[in-house]
């Protein structure tokens, strides 16, 4: 665990907008450490794959898990390459890359609640101050529900990343006190990553990494939540 | 029965499925569905199925095809809520159609635990959650666990790469997915195979699944899709 940041190390980078989807991605791709088994869930977070830390040859160094049974996962499958045999957690069909391996659903998933995966990345509906995590149904009455790996990963990888815009498209904070959708895990994040600002989920509280377009001020206005520096 | 029999079509291979039966639906979307054993499923007419898949049906191939048919009364699965699962969807709103939503790996690993002679085994997934309501938990070692029972099969249904005549399977990139845990679960394994290969044939270092856990081989056509309707 890092030690507690101070004030003044929040790194505020006003007079810019706030982070675009693939900006986002790239700041999450760099905070990836190099060597480390990843899994990038499905939809948005599967952007990271573009922004992975590489070695001086520019070879990728994050080996990729895909819940459906690969590690190795290359990128996606286009024209002649696309097998229908070998496709990642989203259904997207993707290639395999030098050093792949098959295995079927519990090995895979025996890699995340064994603690053999270093990070995964989700998205969220929201994410409490103590790292709870609701991202997989709405609870609405009407609204199907379904949760494929997320419960697994959650509670499973070393680290939670959480990818997602800070507001909904009502304004209201995602990152919040408590949840008010059904939970997928408890206390599981570590890190929230969003449009924003980066947030370091510590058992003291929130600390924020980085603002973008905003100031700490207007953030801590904005956030119920208590933001630490 | 303890070899595998090595049928000529898919409707032998489906033969004697018994009303009410539970049945283990290979696949992760279309990767690995068994296609063949599915459709032979709905030309035999068993009615009254619980099915146990990823998925509940992608498009209206395949699983779709089986719930549009109006044979299962329940699905038990970790995702059915897809761009393409517009048939489980109108079932499930019309109330035609039992959902238990399983999360994922708890999915993989009480089928595991059936196969593997397990009574119920304690996971640390879905602990505070919904899905865990109602469901005993325990503390080891500071951690909280909740207690999942296996998950039996009646019929395997699992889509492999090749089969030797004895039972023996290896499967393809991602289409093994599930073929493997649900192979070992239930009572009767059908496995549909692109290839049947004489015995002697197969590296046994690489045999994926071993013949004691494979009742019924068919060798099918390759079936082409479009990949793209599986998002």
């Amino acid at each position: 665990m890092s030690e507690p940041t101070i004030e003044h190390t929040v790194l505020e980078n006003t007079g810019r907008a706030p982070l675009s989807t693939d900006e986002l991605a790239a700041v999450i791709g760099h905070d990836i450490p190099p060597g480390s088994y990843v899994n990038l869930g499905i939809g948005q977070p599967t952007k990271i794959a573009d922004y992975l830390p590489t070695d001086d040859s520019g070879n990728q160094t994050v080996i990729l898990h895909t819940e459906n049974g690969m590690l190795g996962m290359g990128p996606t499958a286009t024209g002649d390459d696309i097998d229908p045999d070998l496709t990642n957690a989203g259904k997207v069909p993707v290639t395999e890359l030098p050093g792949a391996a098959y295995f079927h659903h519990a090995d895979s998933f025996a890699m995340m609640r064994g603690g053999h995966l270093d990070v995964c990345v989700l998205g969220a509906y929201q994410v409490a101050a103590n790292g709870d995590l609701a991202n997989w149904h709405t609870g609405r009455p009407e609204d199907i529900p379904a949760v494929g790996g997320a419960m697994d990963l959650a509670i499973g990888a070393k680290d939670v990343y959480v990818m997602m815009t800070l507001f909904t498209k009502k304004g209201e904070p995602k990152l919040v006190q408590a949840c008010t959708y059904p939970l997928t895990g408890v206390a599981c994040v570590s890190r929230v990553y969003t449009d924003y600002g980066t947030f370091d989920i510590q058992p003291d509280g929130v600390h924020v990494l980085a603002t973008y377009g905003i100031t700490l001020a207007d953030l801590r206005d904005r956030v119920q939540v208590k933001l630490l520096g | 029965m303890s070899r595998a029999q090595v049928l000529q079509t898919a409707d032998e291979a489906v033969a004697g499925i018994e009303d009410g039966s539970t049945v283990l639906v290979g696949g992760f979307g279309l990767a690995g569905m068994p296609f063949d054993l599915i459709d032979a499923l709905i030309r035999q007419g068993a009615k009254d199925l619980t099915i146990v898949s990823n998925n509940a049906g992608n498009g209206d191939v395949g699983l779709a095809a089986l719930l549009k048919a109006g044979q299962v009364r329940k699905v038990l699965c970790s995702f059915p809520r897809q761009v393409d699962s517009w048939v489980f969807d109108g079932l499930y709103r019309e109330g035609k159609i039992e959902l238990e939503v399983v999360p994922q790996g708890n999915l993989a690993e009480r089928m595991r635990a059936a196969g593997a002679g397990i009574g119920a085994f304690f996971c640390p997934t879905a602990v505070g959650t919904p899905l865990a309501e109602g469901k005993e938990t325990r503390d080891i070692d500071g951690r909280t666990y909740v207690l999942e029972y296996p998950i039996k099969g009646d019929y395997a249904f699992i889509a492999a790469h090749q089969a030797d005549t004895l039972g023996n399977l290896v499967y393809r990139k991602t289409a093994r997915n599930f073929g493997p845990v649900m192979a070992t679960a239930a009572r009767t394994t059908i496995a549909q195979v692109s290839e049947v290969v004489p015995v002697g044939s197969l590296d046994p270092e690489a045999v994926v699944t071993p013949s004691i856990f494979v009742d019924r081989i068919v060798k099918v056509e390759a079936r082409h899709y479009t990949v793209q309707g599986a998002r």
